[in-house]
């Protein structure tokens, strides 16, 4: 792109690439087209400093070599049109998918292999005999046995570790078949037999590694959406240096700095607490979801997300040795313990693979005990055991939850959770959180109205809360100084107060700095300053309201601010049920109590209130502008400006479960068909070669039709 | 049925090919990016190499 020829730039890049240690990536959700690849490639090498940028649609990323800091690089895409946001390196490093990269290479060997065993087989299934019959089956088995041997190997090594203790999977029955579909050939084509099952064996690995390869993309999907989460999250952290409060990236932080914690921001490294106490929700450490209260020296850890006021810490560990880091890395050994959707499946393999077992060996015993010819009884038992074998079973979950999440990734939403889609699909009300989720706060007050230095303590109590209305007064003040603060405060549902210069100041609702109503007041001593701001409705929500109510979904409003803006609100979002002035306790406790009535509420929400209902209940979503916090409790994240496409992430849920469903519907029918057939002995490998392959295709191709949703 | 001598090595020499070229594209990074690599056909500019693209 830099020359005429990629030849000649071949040299310099490569050079570059190597001196410059780290490229920066960015996530630019909007990019759609070739259009867009080029703007944004063209205008980052435009820039100086950058020596080379590659866009990766597939994952609306794109990669910079370069040594500006990755926020300058936004900044520029912003001016052409792409809103981008810094990734993490730290965060995303690690990422290559080398899993996946082996099982296409063995799903690849398989499939060429496959095709040529399947045209050398045409020949005996059209009637070769004899002599040329068995050159054809033992060519057939140079080509199956060593391919088998290295594609089948995920198979091989699941359905050991299930052995070793001592219970079942699929993979069980799945390794039977195809090790005894080979042996049984083997010795059948050197004896002259005339039934060969090479390429059964291969089908069946074959289309089994199509499954296990989107299952893994799935959740490699699903795993680097959290990592990409992470990657926006703590990227940046706020330390507190002799010259003021300086913000830097997370990788520049050493032990013994002091880093200032915001409410709702998740703790940025190991450290100890200065400020005299805090409180932090620590449920991904211990899973109690309760905050819990520091007081001053209390060890804290990566990770937590503070609740309470803004507080100081000296930090202990960073980067690879905090806690976080050693968790994140149980949680991806965990992981590969498959997600619940497989469980699902596995849960279904403790009735199947026993009744399969049991099938063959009742099939074997009643062919012996009728003829009283163990070649003949062994060859049936084992066709058996190779038609029932779970191949569109497989691949009917997997392979509609991957059309899903990537349809739903290119709509702009990160889907977090292997059972969401499940969990979406049965939710029947919508709760809806007011400011930040449906409305975006603005001012318009003239600056003139204050003092400078009312202004900066404005700007320095705004900065102190995580609450959307101070950070949109914060990008209001702009280039205003903030004024030193200490013995900060916040107050949920109330404001942030503090001390500057021995006054007494607040930033916060009236009715809670001694005024009246709910407008937003600065009080500074003890003289109270309204803020005037005005709420606008967020671009999309009228689509997102009006959709959902089209799809008989009970949609209600529960807001922390006033009746009447509420009202206002719910009027023009259209909404008709909203309850107002609720406390974060009361809105979870209203999620609860629907919950145990039996309705499925799903939570919409981004604030710090929002927090514990987001996890309470049954589903969640959470635009990409919140909080940390509440980003972290939801199981999909809106990225992207608009909530307009939020109805079609309910339509694919619904699809996607009710596709899943056919899916196990036809391989069931399919089995009711083959098994007898197979039990009676008529089955050939000719037989099952079909059966098999019409299955699996069948049951991939209705998964795509959840992709066909406009 | 003396032109199996022929038949049978020629297909397995093209199945062989395939594979090989298979390999080759998966090790040219030609999976990782799907989507991007079919709209960048639409692009005037000369041609990038995938392997530009190695992390």
């Amino acid at each position: 792109m830099t020359a005429a020829c990629p030849a000649c730039v071949a040299g310099p890049t490569q050079l570059d690439l190597t001196e410059l240690p780290d490229a920066v990536q960015l996530s630019v959700p909007s990019m759609r087209c070739a259009a867009c690849i080029s703007t944004v490639e063209n205008h980052l090498t435009g820039l100086r400093g950058v020596a080379d940028a590659r866009v990766n649609l597939s994952q609306k990323r794109v990669r910079v070599v370069t040594d500006r800091p990755a926020s300058e690089l936004a900044a520029a895409l912003k001016d052409v049109g792409f809103e981008a946001y810094p990734l993490d390196a730290n965060a995303l490093s690690g990422e290559k998918d080398r899993t996946g990269h082996d099982l296409l290479m063995r799903l690849g060997v398989a499939g060429f292999a496959m095709m040529n065993v399947m045209l050398l087989s045409v020949a005996v299934w059209s009637g070769a005999e004899g002599a040329t019959r068995d050159l054809f089956h033992l060519i057939s088995a140079t080509i199956a046995l060593p391919v088998v041997l290295y594609s089948a190997q995920p198979f091989f090594k699941h359905a050991m570790q299930a052995l070793r203790v001592g219970r079942l999977n699929m993979d069980v029955p799945i390794s039977l078949a195809i090790l005894l579909a080979g042996a049984m050939s083997l010795y059948e084509s050197f004896n002259g037999g005339e039934h060969a099952y090479f390429d059964a064996a291969l089908s069946l690995t074959f289309f089994l590694l199509i499954g296990r390869y989107l299952e893994h993309h799935t959740r490699s999907t699903a795993r680097s959406a959290a990592k990409e989460l992470a990657a926006l999250e703590t990227h940046t952290v706020s330390l507190k240096t002799p010259r003021g409060v300086e913000t830097v990236p997370l990788t520049k932080v050493q032990v013994g700095d002091v880093a200032l914690v915001q409410t709702g921001v998740r703790v940025p490294v190991d450290g100890v607490l200065i400020s005299k106490e805090a409180h932090t929700d620590r449920a991904f450490l211990t899973g109690e979801s309760d905050p819990v209260a520091h007081q001053q020296d209390a060890l804290l850890n990566a990770g937590e997300i503070n609740l309470g006021a803004p507080f100081e810490m000296r930090a202990s560990a960073v980067g690879q040795d905090t806690r976080l880091h050693q968790i994140a890395r149980l949680v991806e050994t965990a992981e590969n313990a498959r997600n619940s959707y497989t469980s699902l499946a596995d849960r279904a393999a403790q009735v199947y693979a026993p009744a399969v077992h049991l099938l063959a060996l009742v099939t074997f015993i009643g062919w012996y005990a009728i003829s009283q010819d163990l070649r003949h009884s062994l060859n049936i038992a084992i066709a058996v055991l190779i038609i029932t074998c779970p191949c569109a079973l497989g691949l009917a979950v997997p392979a509609v939850s991957t059309a899903a999440i990537s349809k739903l990734y290119r709509l702009g939403f990160l889907v977090k959770s292997g059972t969401a889609l499940e969990r979406l699909a049965e939710c029947r009300n919508i709760v809806l959180d007011k400011t930040g989720t449906l409305t975006t706060p603005g001012f318009s007050f003239a600056k003139d109205d204050f003092s400078d230095s009312d202004l900066s303590i404005a700007k320095a109590l705004a900065q102190n809360s995580a609450h959307p209305l101070s950070k949109s007064l914060d990008l209001y003040l702009g280039e205003v100084r903030p004024a030193e603060l200490d013995a900060i405060s916040e107050t949920k549902g109330g404001g942030v107060s503090a001390n500057s210069d021995g006054v007494k100041v607040a930033l916060g609702r009236a009715s809670w700095l001694g005024g009246d109503g709910d407008a937003l007041v600065l009080k500074i001593g003890e003289t109270l300053h309204p803020v005037p701001y005005k709420e606008t409705l967020k671009e999309g929500v009228q689509d997102m309201t009006g959709g959902l109510s089209a799809q008989n979904l009970a949609l209600e409003i529960m807001s922390g601010d006033t009746p009447e803006k509420t009202a206002q609100v719910a009027a023009a979002a259209e909404v008709a049920e909203f309850t107002a002035s609720m406390s974060p306790e009361e809105k979870s406790t209203r999620v609860t109590a629907m919950e145990a009535e039996g309705a499925t509420p799903c939570m919409i929400g981004d604030g710090l209130n929002d927090t514990v209902a987001l996890a309470a209940a049954h589903a969640s979503i959470a635009p990409g502008s919140a909080l940390d916090a509440a980003r972290s409790a939801a199981d999909v994240v809106v990225i992207g400006n608009t909530m307009a496409h939020v109805p079609k992430l309910f339509k694919i849920a619904h699809r996607a479960v009710a596709l899943s469903r056919q899916n196990f519907a036809i391989s069931l029918v399919y089995n009711l068909i083959a098994v007898p057939i197979a039990v009676l002995g008529y089955a050939t490998p000719l037989a099952a070669a079909l059966a098999m392959s019409l299955s699996s295709i069948t049951v991939l191709l209705n998964a795509v039709r959840v992709g066909r949703i406009s | 049925m003396n032109v199996l001598v022929f038949l049978i090595p020629v297909s397995l020499t093209l199945g062989g090919l395939g594979l090989l070229a298979f390999v080759w594209s998966l090790k040219a990074r030609q999976y990782d990016d799907p989507e991007g690599h079919a709209v960048r056909i639409l692009n005037d500019e000369g041609p990038r190499r995938a392997e530009d693209d190695a992390n």
